[in-house]
């Protein structure tokens, strides 16, 4: 089991180097063989061809923020069914209750954020 | 059916002969990762070529044909193109995490395109908890596109990125409440135990109704994940320009590219895993010949041909409906998906407790 494991998160990080290596390794291709200039005019941000005015890492939307937080609400519960419903069959009825309770109250919050008006894009 | 694990086991018997176990695992490790080096780059390729035929197809249009046979060589001019063209060295962008943020998107991707089942015996990684692992790593993509879009230090980028980053998060929860119907028909977390617990029936067949609504949920969840199809409003290119890539040129543009095709690769084999059987052959109960029949055609083109039918089902979409906006995408998944997600997942609980749903 143990060995397995171990098995698995070595290639897990040999999947993790790959990934690193393609961008790195294309990105060295692309540097030997492309063509490199740097004017000021080009370094320029390129956004829709016009002048961009002032600085872009400014403040954004406050809904968004909203949602991320609902998410991270959700995916928590996610991450508490998913060892649940691995043994759901073998666990039966009770914690089928138990379940439904958890998730009844998830849902309840879920209404609460409906009705508040957080789902609704302003 | 052929059992590739009696190659690796051979291979690994004679790499362990020869040399100490440690060096026998290097080399191991480099060539299942050139194997997925190779894969990985070979399937975007014929992604991006498989898109245009079909796109090609719903508009009565021809498509690529000069270039080679069909249109096919016009893939490799792409490519070079790609590596060709200038790497813009922009002044005003955050440099560090401008270029930190393809490392994120194409690592993720590559991570959970090792996890997917292809074949008998042929699967990289796989651990006990598979697919909770796909999701957790495949949620690594969205830092590298909020990265990239912030880094840029433009307009459109960040909006691009903001709205990818939400879209993005909150179809998360479909795909990971989609699974979770899954994992409780099937009572196993495991990518091998996915597709071995499929071997009677494929659980799109054997799950009754709340696999069926499963499946419909995921499709729809993968297509926004994906930012392609109706749900394409990161990139609405009217819009944004590109979305959050728009300041990225060259190669650098190009890995976004390439893991936009290879994401659509991904679902739909997860797809493939959760509820079409995986690797495993259409059988039929009492049907004797046409199960034996089937048993003759390899399980890597079962995977493969499963998959690139979901992806045609996903590139459909993006010619059937059109755009849309922002709000009725949040309320999609907020008021619809996940309400009716978390209801199916009940019923299927309810199911399987009672034992309701097919044996197979």
């Amino acid at each position: 089991m143990v060995l397995l494991t171990i098995q698995n998160a070595t290639l897990a990080v040999t999947a993790v180097i790959t990934g690193a290596v393609l961008v790195f390794a294309a990105l060295l291709i692309a540097r030997l063989i492309g063509p490199r200039s740097f004017t000021t005019k080009k370094g320029e941000t390129y956004e829709c061809g016009i002048p961009t005015r002032g600085d872009s890492m400014a403040q954004f939307h406050v809904g968004y923020y909203l949602f991320a937080i609902l998410f991270l609400l959700f995916d928590v519960e996610t991450v508490f069914l998913f060892p649940w419903a691995t043994i759901a069959k073998d666990l039966g009825s009770t914690a089928l209750i138990a379940v439904g309770t958890f998730l009844f109250i998830l849902v309840l919050g879920l209404a609460y954020a409906w009705k508040k008006g957080a789902l609704r894009w302003k | 059916m052929f059992d590739f694990s009696v190659v690796t086991k051979w291979f690994n018997d004679l790499l362990v002969g020869v040399m100490p176990e440690w060096l026998a695992t290097t080399i191991e490790c480099v060539i299942v990762g050139a194997l997925l080096l190779l894969g990985y780059t070979v399937l975007a390729m014929f992604y991006i070529m498989y898109e245009r035929w079909v796109c090609a197809w719903f508009q009565c249009r021809r498509g690529p044909l000069r270039v080679g046979p069909w249109g096919t060589l016009q893939i490799f001019a792409d490519v070079i193109k790609m590596l060709i063209k200038e790497v813009v060295g922009l002044w005003k962008t955050d440099n560090f995490l401008h270029k930190l943020a393809p490392y994120f998107v194409l690592v993720a991707s590559v991570v959970v395109f090792a996890c997917l089942p292809w074949g008998k015996g042929l699967q990289a990684i796989d651990f006990n908890i598979g697919v909770f692992f796909m999701t957790a790593v495949s949620s690594l993509g969205v830092v590298g596109i909020l990265l990239a879009g912030w880094s840029s230090n433009s307009k459109y980028t960040m909006i691009g990125a903001m709205r990818s980053g939400a879209q993005m998060i909150s179809y998360e929860l479909s795909i990971g409440i989609a699974m979770l119907t899954i994992v409780c028909l099937a009572g196993t977390m495991s990518v091998t135990g996915l597709v071995q617990a499929q071997e009677k029936g494929w659980f799109i067949f054997t799950g009754h109704i709340p696999a069926i609504i499963a499946f419909i949920i995921y499709i729809i969840a993968a297509t926004a994940e994906t930012n392609r199809g109706p749900f394409d409003l990161p990139e609405a290119e009217h819009e944004l320009t590109a979305g959050y890539h728009t300041e990225y040129s060259g190669i650098h543009f190009g890995f976004f590219y390439l893991a936009e095709y290879l994401n659509l690769f991904i679902v739909s084999g997860i797809a493939t895993l959760l509820f079409l059987g995986g690797w495993m052959p259409l059988h039929i109960n009492g049907w004797d010949g046409f199960n034996a029949v089937m048993d003759y055609i390899p399980s890597i083109i079962w995977f493969l041909g499963k998959a690139i039918f979901v992806s045609f089902i996903i590139i459909w979409f993006k010619w059937s409906f059109p755009r849309v906006r922002i709000d009725q995408m949040l309320a999609l998944e907020w008021r619809y998906l996940m309400p009716i997600g978390l209801f199916n997942l009940v019923l299927m609980a309810v199911i399987v407790s009672m034992g309701w749903h097919f044996a197979g």
